[in-house]
């Protein structure tokens, strides 16, 4: 008999009891589901982390002041001078730009608007770090930051809260804690980030910052962005920085006061949650799969007592072991096969209303069914009716066809 | 030799019930010619059944020989008893044993499957039915079958594969008197196209109608008139 017409054969005696293999089909179903589902919304996590991870810049190191892992006392600010130094191509020549930053909450008003938005004082090279265009307008210049000039860039979050639209903004003027600053130009759209919207900011020279609104003692800044030349370039780049805060902090010697970040370790970081996550939910899959494999077995070892008469017959008309063998496995494969493909489409449904629901909250993200956890979960599960068929229809396939004739 | 489609010799067949042994065979020699119609008859626990699971090739003997159209069939594994059966033996059931699910075309086809055939079974199958009088019964299912429809499903089943032996065990005992007398002209029938024909039966009536009744009693023929 050759596959073909088993696979039929299965087919009608699987249709012949269709409630029976529906509910035998049910812990498969749910398993596949589960795991579609979530590989789905994990995958489209991951995509919307790393896609704004790597939004922000490119080729980028974030210095923070601080040890992450280790207790430090003492810990010294970092400062503009650490920021120069930084910046000088022969202590660090894999250093491409380097861009401190002062940030604060600070009031915004326009006419009779108000808000509260992120005020960074930044000097020209932000532009180039953080990968900033301007629909309108120009960016920070140097004459700017000589000049503590009172000119501002607005992000067009800003722009829609107080001016409603986002054209024609430049040369307006509006105040930050009361002082007037003149718009000079409006930030490209950058979208939502797991780091808060990149467009709800308002950038002012780094000068105008430090001297008039947001004051820090000797010459501390809040945060350092720095652009290594090239993607390799970015470890020894993180290196170099190190070396030279270690020699101006004076902690050669013991824990670092200060932590480099690179965009490759905010995405490994990203990557290590998913990678738990993935191992978590094949954890899931695994024993929905072996309950639902279990649940097959049984219904097989069922259906084989029910038909030994059957199977004698087929035995007596010259069916060999293997026939019977291969006509149980099938049965068993198919109803499992079956599962999963009910269960992708279940998983995928979930996945879809998922992602509605999410984009419904504000946070939009698609939630991804790979063609690879399509195919595993296919193969998974038919693997699972074959694996678990197995004992049953090699159950079958040995009755001696006398005693099954026999059989009432 | 070669006339002869059953050429068993000294059969014996012991069975291990615990501690005893029952001989349900005991030694059993017969032979059956090339379109003769023989019928085995015998008290239950004669055995009867064993004698026809044998010669059927559903069983094996525990010593003696017995050759089936030409070939050995007393020493052979499952998968080659399970070819021999395809091949040369047409069994029909008291119990008809059908597929419930199954159209009689597909029911007569299933032999043809297990022999490997791949092209024009359907044709082979109908014919069969044909020849058992049920050409416009072939896409029933057997529960919209009478019975006697059902036995000569089965008979066409048997038969698909041209067999060197049609093996019949109480062909008429699940039947009304009447379909029970179409299905032994039936077999009368074939017999006399040139089938040989074993009806394993309680029936003194259905064996009168056979050439040679062989008795059985306490696992040894009785007489072989």
């Amino acid at each position: 008999m050759n596959l073909g017409q088993s696979i039929l054969e299965a087919l009608e005696s699987l249709a012949a009891n269709k409630l029976r293999s529906g509910l035998t089909i049910l812990g498969i179903v749910i398993g596949v589901a589960a795991v579609i589902a979530m590989l789905a919304v994990g995958t489209g996590a991951q995509d919307t982390i790393l896609g704004s991870i790597s939004g922000v810049g490119s080729n980028l190191l974030f210095v923070f002041s601080g040890n992450f892992t280790e207790n430090v006392r003492n810990v010294q600010p970092l400062t503009v001078g650490d920021a120069q130094a930084i910046a000088d191509p022969f202590q660090a020549p894999s250093v491409e730009a380097v861009a401190p930053i002062l940030r604060s909450e600070l009031e915004i008003a326009y006419g009779g608007e108000k808000t509260f938005t992120n005020v960074q004082g930044v000097t020209p090279e932000y532009a180039q770090v953080r990968n900033y265009a301007v629909t309108e307008g120009e960016f920070i210049n140097s004459d700017h930051i000589l000049g503590r000039s009172s000119v501002a860039l607005v992000g067009p979050e800003v722009a829609d809260k107080l001016f409603n639209r986002r054209e024609g903004i430049t040369g307006e003027t509006i105040r930050i804690e009361g002082q007037p600053f003149r718009v000079i130009g409006v930030l490209e759209s950058k979208g939502g980030s797991s780091f808060g919207s990149q467009d709800d900011v308002v950038l002012i020279p780094f000068s105008t910052a430090e001297s008039r609104l947001i004051r820090r003692s000797r010459d501390r800044i809040d945060q350092l962005l720095v652009q290594a030349v090239s993607a390799e370039a970015v470890p020894q780049a993180a290196e170099e920085i190190a070396q030279i805060l270690r020699t101006r902090h004076r902690t050669a010697l013991g824990a670092d006061d200060f932590t480099v970040f690179s965009q490759s370790d905010f995405v490994q970081t990203a990557q290590t949650i998913t990678g738990v996550l993935t191992v978590f939910l094949g954890g899931i899959a695994a024993i929905s799969l072996l309950v639902g494999g279990i649940g097959i077995m049984n219904i097989m070892l069922v259906s084989v007592t029910e038909r030994t008469r059957e199977i004698g017959l087929r035995k007596a008309i010259g069916a060999r072991k293997r026939d019977i063998l291969i006509q149980f496995l099938t049965e068993s494969s198919l109803l499992s096969l079956f599962g999963g493909l009910v269960g992708i489409v279940f998983g995928w449904l979930i996945a879809f209303v998922v992602g509605q629901v999410a984009s419904a909250s504000g946070t939009p993200f698609t939630p991804k069914v790979g063609l690879d956890a399509i195919l595993l979960a296919t193969i998974f599960s038919t693997a699972v009716g074959l694996f678990f068929g197995l004992y049953p229809a090699n159950r079958a396939a040995s009755l001696q066809p006398v005693e099954a004739l026999r059989y009432e | 030799m070669n006339d002869l489609v059953i050429d068993a010799r000294s059969l014996r067949k012991v069975y291990q019930m615990g501690e005893i042994q029952v001989n349900a065979l005991a030694g059993v020699s017969i032979t059956v010619r090339r379109g003769e119609m023989v019928s085995i008859m015998g008290p239950s626990g004669s055995g009867k059944s064993t004698l026809m699971n044998i010669l059927g090739c559903l069983d094996r003997p525990t010593s003696g020989e017995y050759y089936l159209d030409g070939e050995l069939a007393s020493d052979l594994n499952d998968d080659q008893l399970a070819s021999i059966r395809n091949r040369k033996v047409g069994f029909v059931f008291q119990s008809f044993n059908l597929l419930p699910r199954a159209t009689a075309l597909a029911n007569v086809e299933l032999p043809l499957r297990y022999a490997g055939m791949t092209s024009g079974r359907q044709e082979r199958a109908r014919q069969a039915l044909v020849a058992v009088g049920l050409e416009d019964r072939i896409h029933h299912r057997p529960t919209e079958l009478s019975g006697g429809q059902q036995q000569r499903v089965a008979i066409a089943r048997a038969l698909v594969n041209q067999p060197a032996i049609l093996m019949a065990d109480e062909p008429t005992g699940n039947l009304d008197s009447k379909s029970g007398k179409e299905i032994m002209e039936l077999l009368l029938n074939l017999n006399q196209q040139g089938t040989t024909v074993i009806i394993v039966t309680h029936d003194p009536s259905v064996a009168a109608q056979t050439q040679r009744v062989i008795r059985l009693r306490d696992g040894q023929v009785e007489e072989s008139a």
